[in-house]
């Protein structure tokens, strides 16, 4: 699913990141960055409400591709230019967890192997 | 920076700073970065990436930070991370998952779900833990990888 596609589905602001071609295949949704280290799947994005650096660094260290916060939370600059400097884009979406994961996951996203 | 051996390992040393969570974190970014540019295979760098990270994590979580030791071989990578925290009491507790000493402070940050140790041993293709209680602990691993070209 190209990021564009979860943009609009999500109603998402885009922090950094721009490029809407990009293709997400897999996504995980987690407040536990041990529990999201524990998905080891390829072209991946992150659904989280922890807006700490730690969230980049999960992503980096997953190879994944986006991060998407959410419930309307606002992550400091600090934490988008972090994401930036590992290229890695970052939404905000006003959706809470359960519904932004729906919302991909009725539009075709799965959750890789598990 | 390329290995001109195929018994010398490129190595690299860190401090982990065991004051600012947010730094933790820093040493892994860099290996994984020094990984690419020698061109291994991304599997591998993910699973140094993620083996690593946890454990720089466990070290500031747990013990007031420590020193991590990377050497990077042509077909394998060993890291070494040590800490004088107050060591593990019950090494294969903390190898359950789920099982997790962390304070609530910590689970506030997104960490403490008890997934450490299991995943580091996860991506390991041999890790062993050695810890004393009052003195510190040691944790190694082996990751192997394949080389550019190989």
């Amino acid at each position: 699913m190209k990021l564009g596609k979860i943009v609009e589905l999500l109603d998402a602001k885009v922090l950094c990141g721009g490029d809407m071609d990009m293709e997400i295949q897999t996504a995980c949704g987690s407040d536990m960055m041990s529990d999201a280290l524990a998905f080891i799947e390829d072209q991946a994005m992150l659904l989280t409400g922890l807006i700490n650096p730690q969230s980049v660094r999960t992503a980096e260290m997953l190879d994944m591709r986006c991060i998407c916060f959410v419930r309307g939370k606002m992550p400091g600059d600090d934490v988008v230019e972090l994401a930036r400097e590992r290229e890695i884009a970052v939404l905000t979406t006003r959706y809470r967890m359960f519904s932004a994961c729906g919302k991909l996951y009725q539009a075709g996203l799965r959750g890789g192997d598990c | 920076m390329t290995s001109k051996s195929s018994v010398e390992p490129i190595t690299q040393q860190y401090v982990i700073p065991g004051t600012d969570f947010t730094r933790a974190g820093e040493a892994s970014s860099k290996v994984k970065t020094i990984l690419k540019r020698l061109g291994y295979d991304s599997d591998a760098i993910r699973r140094v990436s993620i083996a690593m990270y946890e454990g720089e994590i466990n070290m500031v979580i747990h013990a007031h930070g420590g020193t991590a030791k990377v050497e990077i071989f042509p077909d394998r990578v060993e890291i070494t991370l040590s800490d004088q925290g107050p060591g593990i009491s019950d090494v294969s507790k903390a190898m359950e998952e789920g099982y997790s000493t962390a304070p609530d402070e910590v689970r506030a940050l997104g960490f403490g779900a008890g997934m450490g140790l299991p995943n580091m041993k996860k991506c390991s293709d041999d890790m062993r833990v050695h810890s004393v209680i009052g003195k510190g602990t040691d944790v190694y691993m082996t990751i192997r990888v394949r080389g550019a070209g190989g």
